[in-house]
């Protein structure tokens, strides 16, 4: 009977075709390690947004006068109010988390070239997309930090020279942050970026089941085949990576759990102290910083002491992300069988990166703006070292097959 | 049916500006999304004129009031602030306020307002939009032996004296903005007034 009704439906609508290409007979190389977590992770992480934040909207209120007030009446009165915020607000955080780890590995073992170009171009637009989430999500809860996060970036957008103030009004929808902001980047928030983070993450995932997974060797397992066409280093993503996969899931969300329960507001890093502070469009507070996901574009920002060019090298240090499948000119994808300047080089840009996260968040003195100058150009000093050294250095032989 | 030989030529032409009237068509349907992010009508109609008395504030203090949403600082300088004034002229950036759209043409001088003794200013950063906090003090400990007393915008550093002269070197562009004000009576400040229309 029941096999019965699932004939019925697969003659109408491909479900074991795409059991098939995307699960069961999607062969996936058979060394994945740790850092092959973070794609089902993020996955996770998305669900979790997406239906805490249904639910968060069902009681917030996108005006400047009820926001705040709405926020703490989710806190306070609706039952379980609080668990589901801290869901979303944590989720925020852990979903950056996940991605910079993801994309940590993409640098590591390569997967960001030739074949997989376009899947590391849809990354770094679902990055760019879902820090326009994340910074648009900000703002909802009409705190100190919100309006003056706020505030300043879309001033960034004013800098931009001729159409700058323009497209700065346009954004706001008034002559300062106010209550049509709000309620425009709720709409943004809640509709308008998650259908295009659907979509992205959509176009990411079909590009990456045409080429297949990268793997820690950085070999391609389509190369070697068994008579039925079937990579001999390759094993079904079901059950194998599933179960492996639900494992890390597990761990991953006893972190999440760990966070949501003991420590939701991440010591001031995931929910910053001033936004328990209604905003106050005449007074900014005496240290503002950014959520720390932003942190390390925001110390390059304000690492050059020219407003304009200042933008332009935050907006850069993103935007190269894009051209890394050609700046990095080596066929050799692993480190594994990298030189010794590759090694040093990645691990510079790991060191800038974090170093510049910690300095975005500090107050500015001579000190922190001597080291973001110095971290900023170690970041960007990461692309065109690797334009270089991917040319000149000799790499180890790379296997046939998976080690 | 009679087999009429295809002309693809004009098969292609029509298909060609089918589609590009539809996408001239799309084009005008974008309009209206796009211009709904504009302020509204309500957003433009509020900007009334506000009124500051002046007659309670000490010298070397400020007020803020909110003007169009944003603040206004006026501060009622002391004779020894205005005195220091020129005297950091070397380490500003602007000291003549020669950019003209930073205040109106009455506050073109070296104190950038109407009457010495009382500024006015938005208290926007030029560089991000934060609101500088009022360092009156000489040489506070932060802000190093030289500081004269001034605005310093927690968020990015930018200094600015106590003209809202934007000090070299740091990332605001300019100086802060000078509005439009008249004095309606000797300790009554008008904001959001050019001096024609009172």
């Amino acid at each position: 009977m029941i096999q019965k009704l699932g004939k019925w439906v697969d003659d109408r609508l491909p479900v074991s075709h795409f059991w098939n290409a995307h699960l069961a007979k999607y062969y996936v190389p058979k060394n994945f390690n740790f850092w092959y977590y973070f794609g089902s992770i993020l996955l996770a992480v998305f669900a979790i947004q997406i239906v805490t934040g249904i639910w968060l909207a069902m009681n917030y209120k996108p005006s400047a006068a009820e926001a705040f007030n709405s926020v703490e009446y989710i806190m306070r009165d609706v039952n379980w109010g609080w668990l589901i915020r801290y869901m979303h607000s944590t989720g925020a955080s852990f979903f950056f988390i996940a991605v910079y780890l993801h994309m940590f590995r993409a640098l590591m073992y390569g997967s960001y070239k030739k074949p997989r170009e376009l899947i590391w171009i849809f990354g770094v637009l679902i990055l760019v997309a879902l820090m326009a989430e994340a910074f648009m999500g900000y703002l909802l809860p009409w705190g100190q930090m919100s309006f003056w996060g706020a505030q300043v970036i879309i001033s960034l957008f004013g800098s931009i020279p001729f159409i700058g103030p323009d497209l700065a009004l346009w954004i706001r929808g008034d002559y300062v942050v106010s209550d049509v902001t709000l309620n425009r980047f709720f709409a943004l928030h809640v509709i308008a970026l998650p259908l295009v983070l659907l979509f992205l993450i959509g176009g990411h995932i079909m590009a990456l089941h045409e080429v297949g997974s990268n793997n820690p060797d950085g070999v391609e397992i389509k190369t070697n085949k068994d008579e039925h066409g079937k990579p001999l280093d390759g094993i079904p993503f079901h059950p194998y990576y599933t179960v492996k996969d639900l494992f890390g899931l597990g761990v991953f969300l006893f972190l999440f759990a760990a966070v949501i329960f003991y420590w939701p507001d991440g010591g001031g890093k995931f929910l910053e102290a001033p936004n328990f502070i209604p905003a106050d469009p005449l007074k900014t507070p005496e240290h503002i910083a950014p959520v720390w996901y932003f942190a390390p574009h925001y110390a390059i920002l304000r690492a050059i002491p020219d407003k304009f060019l200042g933008v332009l090298a935050m907006g850069s240090a993103i935007m190269i992300l894009f051209f890394l499948p050609w700046i990095d000119r080596n066929p050799t994808k692993s480190i594994r069988y990298r030189s010794m300047a590759f090694k040093i080089t990645l691990f510079s840009f790991v060191v800038a990166f974090i170093s510049l996260g910690y300095l975005g968040t500090q107050p500015v003195t001579y000190w922190t703006t001597l080291f973001s100058r110095i971290f900023a150009f170690v970041y960007f000093g990461y692309f065109f070292a690797l334009f270089v050294v991917s040319r000149l250095e000799h790499t180890k032989p790379v296997p046939e097959r998976l080690t | 049916m009679a087999e009429v030989p295809v002309n693809t030529a004009r098969r292609r032409f029509l298909t060609g500006s089918a589609v590009a009237v539809g996408a001239v068509g799309a084009g005008f349907a974008t309009v209206p999304f796009l211009s709904s992010f504009e302020p509204s009508a309500r957003a433009e109609a509020a900007g009334a004129p506000v009124d500051v008395n002046v007659g309670q504030l000490a010298a070397g203090q400020m007020v803020t009031v909110a003007w169009r949403g944003q603040p206004i600082y006026v501060v009622h300088r002391t004779p020894k602030m205005i005195e220091t004034l020129p005297s950091i002229d070397a380490q500003l950036a602007d000291p003549d306020s020669k950019v003209a759209t930073q205040q109106p043409k009455f506050a073109d001088n070296f104190y950038r307002s109407r009457k010495q003794e009382f500024l006015v200013l938005i208290g926007v950063c030029t560089h991000l939009g934060c609101a500088p906090t009022y360092r009156p003090e000489v040489a506070p400990r932060d802000l190093g032996p030289e500081w004269i007393g001034g605005f310093f915008c927690p968020c990015h550093g930018s200094k600015f004296d106590l003209a809202g002269r934007v000090y070299k070197g740091v990332p605001a562009p300019t100086n802060l903005f000078v509005p439009e004000y008249i004095f309606t009576t000797d300790n009554l400040i008008r904001i959001g007034v050019a001096e024609k229309q009172a």
